[in-house]
């Protein structure tokens, strides 16, 4: 019953925790303990450009931070379609790649971005660091979701359509232009636009980042607004926010709608059917104009060229996961781990080794802390989203007209909002601790709409009539019908938002606002404050304690309600 | 087809497929020895899980027996035959591209240029009576339309060997009927290049119909039975009684006889013999057939009228035949159905009653003395699922364990020999809470 209008997170793994987990977490954490090491050789002070706060600027920073998104997101395209392609065909490859996805989907992004920051800055010039880091920063929060929606389209392809195309002897190009793409591309669409979207929540935290008397800034929207904020300028955040949106609808407009458009023509069902989402004007135009024409040709002799001079032999195997011997490439990687294993070992192990014991008091109570704002943030969206997302999913009439509006609110990045709530909350006592908290909210619970939305709609017509037959009414029909409808749904949903929100934390429980910083107990402030005082192994310490807080939320909470929602709460 | 030795075009000797490892290591099909010779039109016909599409799939080189060899006009078969085509069961047609281009597609494949490609296309959606939807897409047409572009697009590489997979049986009853006729005219007729025609069906008067010479094969494991020629002329009449009687000489063949109850019941899992497997036949079912049976004024019913009246296909009919054989309900002899007085008890029975007269047959099969003795033995009296699973696996393969302890579950809720809690997966003997009450 999913359709792939939603997110596609990778499943929880089926165990506990295998070897392959320990194994990748342990080379993760090697990595992270090396380029933290890395970091503590960057220079003491840096100071970023200025950033103007004129109007005739913003059309030269959105530009900016859209190139940077655009970067990344070719970055997260190609890395999706090799990585998945691997993971698919070689079942070796697959069993490492997989798990891989999960971990990494599950490691707070933004804990990375200082380290990934300080080391770049290490070896490039600044401007250069600073910018790649944006970039990095952005790809590894599109690239895990878009990655496992090709891996799941490749493994699905209907066995004979992979016959058919092996008895037809088509090469490999052949056989991803015919079936492999067109069979991915719905899934891969709807995904690029989560993934971008989730891309500007990030960049507008990336884009000025102040690690004590590093003071890193990026000409663009989020360094704007930021700017804006801590001027106290009003009139700039609110052309700041309205610029943001106009790029968003614009983008929305002129390359999503028609993409989306575009690729509904790949849909694998057999039945004709209406579909508005599918709609774009935009599609409609360029589909009447020449450029359509001679883009096609382009494409037609492009495919022609790679067809006789680079993939002119019929691919070997249809089948997928030919279990196979493990090539030189595999003990090379293997080699390559157990180097970084080692090495990072000994690395983040005298880093750990110097973070004194009340520290580590006090990070177990930062978790904690952390913890119970995310567990508030989820309560407070699931209160909201759920009878509005039941709402709008039954009644296809308000759905045509909320449906729209409630995407144009999502796609504004709740960090471009941050500086503002801050602004707001800042005098009233615990207004950081109200401010993260919000963020949180602001930041993840269009997941969880979303998937209510979705998983209303897919509740059968007959036991709605049924239950209206029987007379269920108020809680009762709730009970019967709608939550356990909703429950695969919302667990799909709540696994996203959840990593989200903990990954919101290092920008929202510390911020530096007119030169003042205001941080409140939690472990993302504990990061970000590490980070600031360029000490790398509270730094390292902590990151590691989200890390592990996350990844084991995942195994014994989602892992065993997402068990539950596949077996007990399927419909069929 | 016994002219003077025409030549073989594929040979399949000591043929086997496997699957898995060691104890759990499943045959899919064994000791296959097969010929099909030039000109020939072969049928491979058999109740599902054979292996009839496992050996169409070595045929062709898609897939890679695990025994045996494969010979394409003497020489051994080196991955995927490209004299080989296949019509699919379910088209295989891609969506996202026009009739014309589905089968310019398979051209392209092989380096035909653009412009020949298409005017080849045109030329077969032309043969195959299509033209006027070049620009359609599959989803615009009909299900027998669709297999045309199928078979148009397996005639676009100008096969020797046609493999049709149960081409006709995702088809309404008419649309097959129709397609049958074309397919056998564009053979007949003798203008293509194909040498010869590999057909898996399950439906045996299709098989008669079309084919000189019909393959049957049985399962558990999947191997041949038997070889049936076909030596009627076309076109076929199927109302004529030479036809009616290989019809039911086929029907024969497969449903087979019924053996001694020893024979037929098997032994317990788990001790020396061969462990009956339970068929797959669902309790309302049985109960239609053997209604449907009793119905009749003739003891003895044909079976190829059940199916008929039935509106079955083969792969339905027979596990229903086997579970009222193995019950004791009904007996099969030389292609007939002959209702037991038990079997005509149950048909006429109330629902309380026919749960009791089942009941007192599964008691007697080994497969549910040994579960009930498992259950009754545990604590509480009741057993996880997982348990049983574990006890089935030296026997069969995991997924044929556990098909087999569905088939036992349904039978034996039916019955009400015990309970099943679905969330914890743990069985219960029903005895025990019947007192209570």
């Amino acid at each position: 019953m999913f359709k792939p209008r939603t997110f596609t997170p990778a499943p929880p793994a089926q165990s506990l925790l295998t070897r392959a987990d320990v194994w990748l977490l342990l080379v993760l954490i090697g990595l992270l303990a090396l380029a933290i090491g890395a970091a503590g050789s960057a220079p003491e002070t840096v100071r970023g450009p200025e950033i103007s706060l004129s109007l005739s600027a913003l059309p030269f920073y959105a530009l900016r931070s859209v190139g940077r998104m655009a970067l990344a997101y070719a970055l997260s395209l190609l890395f999706t379609l090799v990585y998945g392609y691997i993971a698919a065909y070689n079942a070796r490859a697959e069993r490492v790649l997989i798990p891989l996805l999960d971990v990494l989907q599950s490691v707070p992004i933004l804990s990375f971005l200082p380290v990934v920051l300080l080391s770049l800055s290490t070896i490039l010039p600044e401007a250069v660091a600073v910018e790649l880091t944006a970039v990095v920063l952005i790809f590894t929060s599109q690239v895990w979701n878009m990655t496992f929606a090709w891996y799941q389209s490749l493994t699905t392809i209907p066995r004979e359509l992979r016959e058919a195309s092996s008895i037809f002897r088509f090469s490999r190009w052949q056989r991803f232009t015919t079936l492999e793409f067109p069979f991915g591309a719905l899934a891969l669409v709807w995904n690029s636009m989560m993934s971008w979207a989730g891309g500007w929540f990030f960049l507008m935290a990336a884009e000025i980042f102040t690690l004590g008397e590093r003071d890193f800034r990026l000409p663009g929207l989020g360094a704007f607004l930021h700017t804006a904020a801590d001027a106290g300028d009003l009139a700039a955040i609110g052309w700041g926010i309205l610029t943001l949106v106009v790029v968003i609808v614009v983008l929305d407009q002129f390359i999503w709608r028609p993409l989306l458009a575009w690729a509904s023509q790949f849909r694998l069902e057999m039945i004709e059917r209406d579909d508005d989402e599918a709609q774009s004007w935009f599609y409609d135009l360029i589909r009447q104009s020449a450029l359509a024409g001679w883009a096609g040709s382009l494409a037609g002799r492009i495919d022609r060229f790679i067809a006789r001079h680079l993939s002119r032999h019929p691919a070997p195997d249809p089948y997928l996961s030919v279990a196979s011997q493990r090539s030189w490439l595999g003990w090379v990687m293997l080699a390559a781990s157990v180097v970084v294993v080692g090495w990072g070992g000994w690395v983040g192990s005298v880093l750990l080794l110097s973070v004194p014991l009340a520290q580590w008091g006090e990070i177990v109570l930062s978790v904690g802390a952390t913890m119970l704002r995310v567990v508030t943030a989820m309560t407070i969206a699931l209160v909201w989203t759920v009878p509005v997302g039941v709402f709008i999913g039954t009644r296809p009439r308000a759905a045509a007209i909320l449906q729209p509006i409630v995407q144009i609110t999502a796609s504004i990045p709740a960090t471009a909002l941050f500086p503002v709530l801050v602004l707001a909350l800042l005098a009233i006592p615990g207004g950081l601790n109200l401010a993260a908290i919000a963020l949180m909210m602001l930041g993840t619970q269009w997941y969880i709409l979303f998937n209510v939305i979705a998983g209303a709609a897919a509740i059968p017509q007959d036991l709605r009539f049924t239950s209206e037959l029987l007379q269920l009414r108020g809680w009762e029909r709730w009970r019967t019908l709608i939550l356990p409808g909703l429950f695969p749904y919302l667990i799909t949903g709540l696994i996203t938002a959840s990593g989200g929100a903990w990954n919101a934390s290092i920008v929202a429980e510390y911020v530096v606002f007119n030169q003042q910083t205001y941080q409140t107990i939690g472990i993302g402030a504990q990061i970000a404050a590490a980070t600031a005082a360029g000490d790398f192994a509270g730094l390292f310490a902590a990151t590691l304690a989200m890390i592990v807080a996350v990844v084991t939320i995942n195994r014994l909470v989602w892992r065993r309600l997402y068990r539950l929602a596949e077996t007990k709460y399927r419909m069929e | 087809m016994h002219q003077a030795q025409p030549k073989p075009l594929v040979e399949l000797m000591g043929v086997a497929q496997r699957y898995g490892r060691g104890a759990r290591q499943f045959t899919a099909i064994q000791d296959v020895n097969l010929t099909i010779a030039e000109g020939e039109f072969v049928a491979l016909l058999g109740p599902s899980g054979c292996g009839k599409s496992t050996l169409l799939r070595i045929i062709t080189g898609l897939n890679r027996p695990s025994e045996g060899l494969v010979r394409y006009r003497g020489k051994a078969l080196e991955g995927v035959n490209p004299y080989a085509t296949i019509v699919f069961q379910t088209f295989a047609l891609f969506p996202w591209l026009t009739v014309e281009e589905n089968v310019a597609v398979a051209l392209k494949a092989r380096g035909v240029a653009d412009e020949d490609a298409r005017r080849r296309a045109v030329e077969l959606i032309d043969l195959v009576g299509l033209d006027g939807f070049e620009q359609a897409y599959p989803r615009e047409l009909s299900g027998g339309m669709r297999q045309k572009v199928g078979i148009a697009r397996a005639l676009a590489v100008d096969p020797e060997l046609l493999c049709l997979d149960e081409p006709f049986s995702a088809l309404d009853v008419l649309s097959a009927e129709t397609l049958r006729g074309e397919v056998l005219e564009l053979w007949t007729g003798g203008s293509l290049k194909i040498r010869a025609v590999l057909m898996v069906s399950h439906n045996i008067e299709e098989a008669v119909f079309m084919a000189d010479r019909i393959v049957v094969m049985d399962k558990n494991p999947g191997r041949i039975v038997a070889e049936v020629p076909v030596n009627l002329p076309h076109p076929r009449d199927r109302k004529s009684d030479a036809f009616a009687a290989l019809v039911a000489r086929v029907y024969a063949v497969l449903a087979g006889q019924t053996q001694p109850e020893a024979i037929e019941y098997g032994t317990e899992p788990g001790q020396n013999g061969q462990t009956r497997l339970l068929p797959a036949a669902a309790v309302t079912a049985l109960a239609g057939l053997l209604e449907q049976a009793n119905a009749t004024d003739d003891e003895r019913d044909p079976i190829a009228k059940l199916q008929d009246e039935l509106g079955l296909d083969l792969d339905q009919l027979l596990p229903l035949i086997e579970a009222a054989e193995l019950l004791g309900f009904a007996r099969v002899e030389s292609g007939n159905l002959i209702l037991t007085p038990l079997g005509e008890a149950f048909a006429e029975a109330s629902i309380q009653t026919r749960k009791e007269i089942f009941a007192s047959r599964l008691r007697r099969l080994p497969f549910f003395r040994w579960m009930l003795r498992m259950i009754a033995a545990a604590d509480n009296q009741s057993l996880r699922w997982e348990v049983l699973l574990t006890a089935l696996e030296p026997e069969f393969p995991p997924e044929v364990a556990e098909r087999q302890l569905d088939i036992a579950l349904e039978w034996g809720r039916y019955a009400e020999l015990f309970a099943y809690d679905d969330a914890e997966g743990r069985f219960f003997l029903e005895a025990p809470v019947a007192a209570v009450k």
